[in-house]
């Protein structure tokens, strides 16, 4: 796809003082992508790492690669940038050839370094790329190099020693003269609307050197010093008056997620195809229900972005995961021509999907469209963050299974979500703005579309609905529900993370209910020889732990992410403690993502996926009622701390005859149902709501 | 005081002295971002409760987003720019790199404050002792077993 888009060698790859600079439209949330796109290029034109720049992504100078996301950018950009630089290396042989007069395979590729052996013919790749015109074309069938990875150094990691000396430079961190800081005043909830800001509140700004940004609801300070600017927002939000309308409606979500009212669609091979639903299994012999509440991103660093309106340009400088769509978006939103928005991707916080980034960039550029020529840097609050970012929907799922001769021979899954697409891009109803924030509260509002539902391959809630078990009958349903209370969006897994641990926790209860090994029941409805050689090195690894302790449980799952991705096996050991606390102590992580590029990036995924999973089946839950968001913080949303961050294990099957799939949210699913296994054999006790906190346990436990 | 009733505030950070021109109730994150432009302390919450904006105020790990900077008056503070000065923050950030003991890196800065301020007490924490001191920081990618090992790392170099 990218490289149809962008056919030309100098699309993706030029030269500029000496350096080899690479462009991508894909942009570095903390994914390592950058350090696994340069290793690509690496790979093919064995220039070092301290000769590769990675442009910084923007519109009109980057390719358009869509958003970020989907665990896509190695296939995707990754494959576009092996094509440009391998096409690049026959461009320069053939060149470097013809200079030195000699054959092209007579010539030795190593270091960045064309050579003839045996005379002292040299020629550098970065010089030669530097002395050609690189508009050529691509050639998707080119051959690439083959690596061998055990005997090649693994590339570090980029940015990472700015990182450790704090001079890495994030959105926040831009400072340029005559910089404006901006704070946004919230309602007290999302249907709350401004009546009027308190008497003589304007004036106090002024006299300050403070100045009130207005256009309907939408309300905002700005000032040359931080602090100010905090403390003024602060005092203006609880100043002003606010009809707060009936408050957010108080729904019990998990009784809303049912079929009164949802679209429903049949899933068929991981794609919804309209058609008759089908009746439940009849006599099944086991049935359960899978539940996780409304969830954050809650990235670290609370979104950011600066703007300013000069020239009839609008420059913004953010940390969105979509930069183009977010143009168009922003374009539409202000009756702007999209050639007149440019954007440039800065690093933010991690994201995890589709967080406050992207309003907080159109934040930005409402304010500085109001004060041209001035540079204006919006930072989100903390509680901002909390109370704002598109949640991840809450999602039930309904599985039920008939049993004959110990295997599994129909099987039903019902999912019940909101939509996991909430970002700002173009689409029919004005999509993108109404996906904005702020166009909510402005005076000239637009009102949030309706949710249709995502056809797509494993997209939305059905992702990883299908199951990547061999089950002779499926009847797989997805159900969009709206009219719920909370505006959602993607989050890493999208519908994986709850499809995958209700059916990974479900095949559990059936093998234990059987007393057949968890192993072997998973195994014996697998025909993937690559999915049985994950689990085969999991259990071979798991048999050699220790035994686990009186008070521990261990459990473990399986999951291919989107049934065609990296493939993950997880075994987690924990600990639960009398008053019900779970503690973990090991996770065991074999996975399979085909040819590695960087494998240090792979294991950081794998690890990082798990202690977010983790923490999601742990400890987080919104929490709101009719005045507001009650998870406003990190003590009323508390997440996973090092305190409980087990030892790992991670073993990576490398692959390098075959294609590299996407990693990047591969391990949660597994993880969540990894953890539900192990507490069921610690306490005999069968979570199916996430989180799994101590009260939850105890709960459970007095109820059974 | 000073005699036409300004209040005079000096701070020292990374060696240097500065005076400072900010209000005193300004939490130092602020003034340290804002004013003298070092911008390696992130404000993660203001609430003292992620550990982003951890400095070190005489060899201890304190978290800067709060406290009002007068209750700095005269104190030596260090952020994570001018750890490298001493032997045990350098051994750190070269651990850090090392082990890629990041993934997005906003809450790098104050983990390299923390075990900076950790190693420093204690040379040979064990492992429960650096999850111990690392609590008070929150990592939303999940860096936190490549942090650990990068804190054994330059313990035992």
């Amino acid at each position: 796809m990218s490289i149809a888009q962008y056919p030309l060698i100098s699309d993706w790859i030029t030269v500029s003082d000496g350096r080899l600079v690479v462009t991508s439209g894909k942009v570095d949330i903390g994914q390592r992508i950058s350090t696994a796109l340069a290793q690509i290029v690496h790979e093919e034109l064995t220039v070092p790492h301290g000769l590769i720049d990675m442009a910084p992504v923007r519109t009109g100078r980057s390719p358009d690669e869509g958003i970020t996301s989907g665990s896509n950018s190695v296939e995707q950009s990754g494959q576009a940038l092996r094509c440009a630089s391998a096409s690049l290396r026959e461009v320069l042989v053939s060149v470097a050839a013809t200079r030195i007069g000699c054959l092209p395979k007579d010539l030795v590729l190593s270091d960045g370094t064309l050579q003839l052996p045996a005379t002292n013919h040299r020629l550098s790749i970065v010089g030669l790329a530097g002395d050609v015109d690189l508009s050529c074309r691509i050639d998707p069938e080119v051959a690439f190099l083959e690596v061998r990875h055990e005997t090649s150094p693994r590339p570090a990691m980029r940015g990472i020693a700015a990182m450790a000396e704090g001079s890495f430079t994030f959105v926040h961190d831009i400072d340029v003269p005559g910089m404006l800081h901006a704070r946004v005043v919230r309602p007290p909830h999302a249907h709350a609307r401004l009546e009027a800001t308190a008497d003589g509140a304007e004036a106090r700004l002024a006299s300050e050197g403070l100045r009130l940004i207005r256009d309907g609801s939408f309300l905002a300070v700005t000032g040359p010093q931080e602090w100010p600017v905090v403390k003024a927002a602060r005092r203006l939000a609880l100043s002003s008056r606010w009809d707060v309308g009936a408050g957010l409606p108080e729904t019990q979500i998990f009784t809303r997620l049912n079929a009164t009212g949802a679209v429903r669609i049949p899933v068929i091979d991981g794609t919804p195809t309209p058609g008759d639903i089908g009746d439940p299994l009849r006599d099944p012999v086991h049935s359960a229900r899978y539940e996780r509440p409304y969830q954050l991103h809650a990235a670290l660093g609370p979104s950011a972005a600066m703007a300013v309106w000069q020239d009839d340009t609008l420059s913004i400088t953010c940390h969105s995961q979509g930069i183009y769509p977010l143009r168009a978006s922003i374009a539409d939103s202000l009756g702007l021509d999209p050639e007149s928005v440019d954007i440039s991707h800065v690093p933010g916080s991690g994201c995890y999907g589709h967080n406050g980034a992207d309003d907080a960039a159109f934040e930005a550029a409402l304010i500085a469209m109001q004060i041209p020529r001035t540079p204006v840097l919006v930072k989100w609050t903390r509680e901002d963050e909390h109370r704002w970012e598109p949640f991840a929907p809450a999602m039930a799922v309904d599985l039920a299974a008939t049993v004959v001769d110990g295997k599994i021979s129909a099987f039903s899954a019902e999912v019940f979500s909101d939509t996991h697409r909430g970002r700002p891009r173009p689409g029919p109803d004005r999509a993108g703005p109404s996906r904005l924030l702020a166009n909510r509260y402005r005076a000239d509002p637009i009102s949030p579309a309706e949710a249709q539902p995502n056809m797509g391959h494993h997209a939305g809630m059905h992702r990883n609905l299908d199951p990547i078990y061999d089950f002779p009958v499926k009847r797989l349903v997805k159900n969009l529900v709206t009219g719920l209370p909370h505006r959602t969006s993607a989050m890493r897994c999208l519908g994986a993370a709850a499809n995958i641990f209700a059916l990974e926790s479900f095949i559990d209860e059936l093998a234990r209910g059987n007393a057949l090994d968890p192993f072997e029941f998973r195994r014996a409805h697998l025909s993937d020889a690559r999915a049985v050689a994950v689990l085969d090195e999991l259990r071979r690894l798991v048999a050699e732990l220790p035994p686990r302790s009186q008070t521990g449980g261990r459990g473990i799952a399986y999951a291919q992410y989107k049934n065609q991705m990296t493939r993950v096996g997880i075994c987690v050991d924990l600990e639960v403690s009398d008053r019900a606390e779970v503690r973990l102590t090991r996770a065991t992580i074999v996975a399979d993502a085909g040819r590695v590029v960087d494998i240090e990036g792979l294991k950081a995924q794998l690890e990082g996926g798990f202690i977010q999973a983790a923490s999601w089946a742990l400890c987080e839950e919104v929490r709101w009622d009719r005045d507001g968001i009650q998870s406003y913080d990190w003590d009323e949303y508390p997440v996973i701390r090092f305190d409980n961050i087990p030892v790992f294990d991670v073993k990576v099957l490398d692959r390098p005859r075959e294609k590299s799939l996407g990693a990047g949210e591969a391990s949660p699913g597994p993880t969540i149902a990894a953890i539900a296994n192990a507490i069921h054999d610690a306490t005999g006790l069968r979570l199916r709501r996430m989180p799994f906190t101590a009260d939850a346990i105890l709960r459970h436990a007095s109820a059974q | 005081m000073g005699a036409c009733g300004a209040v005079s505030l000096t701070i020292r950070v990374n060696g240097q002295s500065h005076e400072i021109a900010s209000d005193p109730d300004t939490p130092l994150i602020y003034v340290l971002r804002d004013e003298l432009k070092l911008k390696g302390a992130k404000l993660g919450c203001g609430l003292e409760q992620c550990g982003a904006c951890a400095v070190l105020v005489d060899g201890k790990a304190v978290l800067s987003c709060v406290t009002a900077v007068e209750a700095f008056d005269g104190q030596d503070i260090t952020t994570v720019e001018g750890i490298s000065a001493e032997e045990t923050g350098r051994r750190v950030q070269a651990a850090f790199v090392e082990a890629s003991a990041a993934q997005c890196g906003y809450c790098t800065a104050g983990l390299v404050v923390a075990a900076t301020a950790l190693l420093t007490e204690t040379p040979d924490p064990d492992r429960e002792t650096i999850l111990a001191a690392l609590t008070p920081h929150l990592c939303r990618c999940g860096s936190h077993p490549r942090v650990v090992k990068a804190v054994q790392r330059a313990a035992g170099s």
